[in-house]
């Protein structure tokens, strides 16, 4: 933030450990968090909570995931799409074979499920690199997002083949299914949100963190440290999956309500991969700024005219946004090709030395 | 190089062979690296191997910490006779080692590089390290305090923080080593610890190296090209030629020996 480590002087490793090193960035944290979840349920309406923040923020986990397996073990996937997917779906199988089974452990055997099929697809990373890892990636899309439109098991045999999310609690309030508020919905969905948020960056900074980036940056020389290139890999896949999971089972349960493959096309994977390069590859608050960037940027470009009174037709404002997005993307990667969390690093160091950057 | 240093170092006494390489062959496809080498480390002693271009001093530091399988010959680590050495094996045994080409994690903060060295001493769950609270930051700050040491001895405490990538070369040399001691190895390998290097930087390096032996008692086993800083410092040199090898001794001894001259140096060496 805005203000200097000036003054600041710490007498513990501990201290300087701590997952924010300046108390003033403790309490902006600690102040966003309360005003997502005390004050923006007051103020917002149906349509900001239900169809902006609920998406973005579900969209957040998923980069995070997509963000420690790319950005910091350096595995390049295309398959976040189907691993949204096996979590909405085996979230799904869970809720409903399973009646009583509180709605947070579904979500989360949700997610270990993805994990465990993500290990099985990150098998090949041992002796494929980069491009064409994306592609045997590109594998587990296709075959995944087969598997759940062609056997009908995974949907319960359901007529339609696209079951509706079913109803379900926690703490006493509706949190899943068309029912649900979208307060109840966006409360549930950021507390999963902020939890994963945390425990990501807990991971990053820690010994199993160090060993994503080692393997990411010089994977020879950290093999020769003692790090083991394929166990360090999948568990990056499995931790990946999991984020990716609980996201695909959120967004089945709490975003467009219904169970189905056709959510998690590549269309998706494509749009986390952007989310992820856009915000800063390596960078848990890139994951965040990339979500936000993405997701909210086209509603700005959408509304944007109307604010200034112009009134133009709805098709011309469709392609302006497409170009102006498109625009803005190739804009910040020449800008700072290491994304949005780079550039705000950048502002930083800048603003520290201003007005006298000699 | 005023007057030579091997009368010195022959004073210092080693103790037990702690590795032994016997008969190594190593080769990629048809063309053969090292052919038939044999020679042993004893621990506390600071070995040089030197040799042309393509003598296969750098195989030979990778076979050591088990990169490449040697397609013959046998590697008697602390005791223990194998065809080849495994990584994991070498790493978590005491074998560490620096790169010709720096090989730092260049994304990565300096603390973090050290950091990364300490990965094998750390051992709580991943469930520990998600919440990173209790025993799992208690071991994170265990191992901080050993890293610290490290960064007094090399004296980088400024660079802490800095990403590595943005280093100038010296100090990405002293962090790679850094790296490597962060690991509290028995037998330190460095691969040309001192190219690219600046007389002052080489002075460090070489009382880097120095210290480390002497406070530590790390055996050091390195490859270097500048022969004043090899014949100063080192206790033995093996000296290696297409592959095979041609000398094994003091440094005094070394230098008087003809094949070494004829083959390496070219012409009698005077200075």
């Amino acid at each position: 933030m805005f203000y200097r480590e000036a003054g600041i002087f710490k007498t513990s490793y501990a201290a300087d450990q701590a997952l924010f090193r300046i108390p003033i960035d403790k309490l902006f944290v600690i102040g966003l968090i309360a005003f997502a979840f005390i004050v923006i349920p007051m103020i917002g309406n149906e349509y900001w909570l239900g169809s902006i923040l609920i998406p973005t923020l579900i969209l957040s986990i998923a980069a995070l995931g997509l963000n420690i397996l790319t950005g910091y073990c350096g595995q390049l996937s295309l398959g976040t799409g189907a691993f949204m997917a096996a979590g909405a779906f085996m979230a799904y199988k869970f809720a409903t074979n399973l009646e009583g089974m509180p709605i947070i452990l579904v979500i989360l055997l949700g997610g270990l499920s993805a994990a465990a099929i993500g290990v099985a697809f990150g098998l090949p990373s041992l002796r494929i690199k980069g491009f064409y890892l994306a592609v045997t990636t590109l594998a587990a899309q296709f075959f995944l997002l087969w598997l759940f439109q062609k056997v009908p098991w995974f949907v319960n045999y359901s007529m339609s083949g696209v079951p509706t999310a079913p109803p379900r609690e926690a703490f006493g309030f509706l949190v899943t299914g068309a029912e649900a508020s979208p307060t109840a919905r966006y409360i549930f969905v950021l507390g999963f949100t902020v939890v994963l948020g945390l425990l990501a960056s807990n991971l990053v900074r820690g010994r199993i963190g160090r060993m994503w980036m080692a393997i990411r940056d010089m994977d020879i020389a950290a093999e020769l440290i003692g790090i083991k290139p394929l166990q360090t890999k999948l568990s990056a896949f499995a931790v990946s999956s999991f984020y990716c999971g609980v996201a695909g089972a959120l967004w089945s349960f709490c975003y467009i309500n219904t169970v189905e493959a056709s959510a998690f096309d590549i269309n998706r994977s494509f749009t986390v991969l952007f989310m992820v390069i856009i915000g800063g590859l390596g960078s848990i608050l890139g994951a965040f700024l990339g979500a936000f960037f993405i997701f909210l940027l086209p509603i700005f470009l959408n509304s944007a005219p109307g604010w200034f009174g112009l009134s133009i037709a709805s098709e011309t404002i469709a392609h302006v946004e497409f170009m102006t997005f498109g625009a803005l993307i190739v804009f910040f990667l020449i800008v700072e090709p290491a994304g949005l969390a780079r550039l705000w690093g950048i502002t930083k160091e800048k603003l520290r030395l201003w007005p006298f950057p000699y | 190089m005023a007057e030579p240093t091997g009368v010195e170092a022959s004073d210092r006494t080693f103790g037990e062979v702690v590795l032994k390489m016997d008969s190594i062959e190593v080769g990629f496809g048809g063309v053969t690296a090292i052919d038939n080498v044999s020679f042993d480390v004893r621990r506390g002693e600071i070995l040089a191997i030197i040799g042309p271009n393509g003598a296969g001093k750098s195989s030979m530091l990778n076979c050591i910490n088990g990169f490449y399988k040697p397609r013959s010959g046998s590697i008697t680590f602390k005791g223990k006779t194998m065809k080849a050495m495994d990584p994991h094996y070498a790493a978590s045994n005491g074998i560490a080692r620096t790169f010709q080409n720096i090989a730092l994690f260049r994304g990565m903060s300096t603390l973090d590089n050290l950091m990364t060295g300490r990965v094998l001493k750390m051992k709580k769950n991943f469930l520990w390290q998600c919440l990173y609270w209790g025993p799992a930051q208690k071991e994170e700050l265990e191992n901080r305090a050993y890293v610290e040491k490290v960064i007094d001895f090399l004296d980088i405490q400024a660079i802490r923080r800095t990403p590595v990538g943005r280093l100038p070369y010296g100090l990405q040399k002293r962090v790679e080593l850094g790296r490597a001691l962060a690991m509290e190895p028995d037998i330190l390998l460095l691969d040309e610890p001192m190219a690219g290097m600046n007389v002052e930087e080489k002075q460090d390096m070489s009382r880097f190296i120095l210290d480390l032996n002497e406070e530590f008692g790390t055996t050091i086993v390195l490859i270097e090209h500048d022969m004043g800083v090899v014949m100063d410092i080192s206790d033995r040199v093996v000296v290696l030629d297409y592959g095979r090898k041609i000398a094994d001794g003091t440094p005094a001894e070394v230098r008087a020996n003809k094949n070494v001259i004829d083959a390496y140096l070219g012409v009698p060496h005077e200075d």
